[in-house]
């Protein structure tokens, strides 16, 4: 766990990461959640993305942009060991807190590294206290009491909690599509994960429903550190603090969102944000 | 006030209600058999069906009276066995086929399924009788549950597996990204959500063995006494009616017609109960 002194900490990282970096980085310093060392990424022969390298910084919102197809969802993907679920391969080291994935189970990486997907998508036989406690009574915690208490503090992290308290016995499924994706955020953080990925949470929702999202986002990133994948760019200039952008599988620019969104380093980084391609 | 009626509203809407019609037509045509077997089994038998037919034991011919306790509770017998090895082979057999089962072995499991659910029944009492009768030496009801189970595994398996390859890859992959393990995901997420398909699938299952006669006719033989020794030969239903309907003795054929009857309406207790056991708090549809 990080101080507030870690936390309070301003980083820059640096512009495009390269897979020499150096010790000291590698070693994982405090404000460096998660590193990805040149990831390469495969869906059968494709090759879906070329040598990324990033430090994702504690705490911090990091959004990812680009067109579609560019590897944005796979990059995330490979975060928390997803992309070989739909079938993917990958090569390069990821750390996390300095420690290299990969070699254990992805079912402990994913208790660390938790993922709300596009779609909403609550377990539908489950109530909605049964979906937030999902992933703490699927891996053996019984204790009731304990249970509810993390259900509760969840769903009013998740915003959702006022909307809920009087139906948590009702079907995840009854809720309407923002506070079924509250819900799905609810049940992410229920599992204290230290990284949450977040893959276009909000483009299946309505205006009202994503200006929720986003303010939940920046309630969230006190305690975790956060990654979203988005399509939109008002959004990611909205909530993150890094922005990583993104083109045919490459990353092409990584810096403060500030940044990004005023003068970026690369022509292609300015002409996506400013709507020339893409 | 309607708007402007184009020349061709009523015969469109002729043309409508005529499809409706039809449809709704064939629907009660798809019922009738049920409703005629149902009460013509009723008609003929009620004169047999009494509180003795279900507490009395088959009299010897020329006795009047007498039930059927041992045959009713023999196919209950027969059904459980069946279910008890028919039910957890086919069930993991489709969730092997719709988790894992894209590979040559799940080809082959899939198709030797399809083959093996249009065996004739008759056939796969055989093979019970070989595998079982033959190595106790007599028969048993042991041996006609592993006939009847032979005959579900197929049925099971197949709808278990169409069910849960229903279910959204999202759920399958929103428990993963938990971090919930993929055997606890696939048995306490994908499973519950696709069991209302699945029990169509063992009910449908359950009723055919029930109803099944040739296979039981060389495995659990048949009993007029009373037993509920799974290594005896049991009496069940189908086979008193075999034995009953063909006899010329009219209290008999009436017993059959009365037999028919009561299988049929516990069939349709069975599907009622296990639709209210396994129904799901939260219809999702």
């Amino acid at each position: 766990m990080t101080t507030i002194e870690q936390r309070n900490a301003t980083v820059t990282p640096t512009a495009v990461r390269s897979p020499e970096v150096p010790e000291s980085r590698q070693a994982g310093s405090p404000a460096v959640k998660m590193s990805a060392l040149g990831i390469n990424a495969f869906f059968g022969k494709t090759q879906a993305l070329k040598n990324v390298s990033i430090d994702i910084l504690t705490n911090r919102v990091l959004a990812i942009i680009g067109p579609s197809g560019c590897g944005k969802s796979t990059f995330l993907r490979c975060l928390n060991r997803m992309h070989e679920v739909a079938g993917g391969t990958m090569t390069g080291t990821i750390l996390l807190d300095g420690q290299k994935i990969g070699s254990e189970d992805p079912v402990l990486l994913r208790r660390r590294v938790g993922m709300v997907f596009q779609k909403p998508n609550p377990f539908p036989t489950m109530s909605i206290f049964d979906n937030v406690a999902a992933g703490l009574r699927l891996n053996g915690f019984q204790n009731r009491r304990a249970l509810a208490e993390i259900v509760e503090r969840s769903l009013r992290q998740a915003a959702l909690w006022d909307e809920v308290k009087d139906s948590l016995g009702k079907s995840g499924a009854s809720l309407s599509g923002g506070q079924q994706q509250r819900l799905c955020i609810a049940r992410t953080i229920a599992v204290s994960p230290d990284v949450v990925l977040m893959d276009e949470p909000a483009s299946a929702l309505d205006p009202l429903s994503t200006a929720k999202i986003e303010e939940l986002i920046y309630e969230l990133k006190n305690r975790f550190t956060i990654t979203i994948v988005t399509h939109n760019m008002q959004q990611a200039a909205r909530v993150s603090d890094f922005t990583a952008f993104f083109y045919l599988g490459e990353l092409i620019e990584y810096d403060q969102t500030k940044k990004m969104f005023t003068s970026p380093d690369k022509k292609q980084t300015e002409d996506y944000i400013t709507g020339r391609f893409g | 006030m309607t708007p402007d009626r184009d020349a061709n509203y009523y015969w469109r809407k002729g043309k409508n209600w005529a499809a409706t019609s039809f449809s709704l037509a064939c629907v009660a045509l798809a019922l009738l058999p049920l409703f005629l077997i149902f009460i013509y089994a009723l008609m003929q038998g009620i004169s047999a069906l009494n509180l003795d037919f279900f507490l009395q034991m088959p009299k010897p011919v020329g006795e009047e009276g007498g039930g059927m306790a041992n045959a009713i509770v023999g196919t209950g017998i027969l059904i459980g066995l069946g279910a008890l090895i028919g039910l957890p082979v086919g069930i993991l057999a489709g969730i092997y086929l719709a988790e894992f089962g894209n590979n040559p072995l799940g080809v082959a499991v899939r198709f030797m399924c399809d083959v093996l659910s249009g065996i004739p029944s008759i056939v796969v009492g055989v093979v019970a009788y070989v595998l079982v009768v033959l190595p106790m030496k007599h028969f048993s009801a042991l041996a006609g549950g592993v006939a009847l189970a032979i005959l579900m595994v197929p049925t099971i398996s197949r709808t278990t597996e169409e069910m849960m390859r229903l279910v959204p890859q999202s759920y399958r992959e929103a428990g993963l990204a938990l971090g919930i393990p993929q055997w606890k995901t696939t048995l306490r997420i994908v499973l519950p959500t696709a069991l209302k398909g699945i029990t169509t699938g063992i009910l449908l299952a359950l009723a055919r063995a029930a109803g099944e006669t040739a296979p039981l006719l060389f495995t659990a033989l048949g009993n007029r006494f009373w037993s509920t020794s799974i290594m005896n030969p049991i009496g069940s239903l189908t086979v008193f009616i075999f034995d009953y309907a063909k006899a010329p003795f009219e209290d008999w054929n009436r017993q059959a017609w009365a037999a028919s009857f009561v299988l049929i309406f516990l069939i349709f207790v069975l599907s009622l109960t296990f639709r209210l056991v396994t129904r799901q708090r939260y219809d999702h549809n």
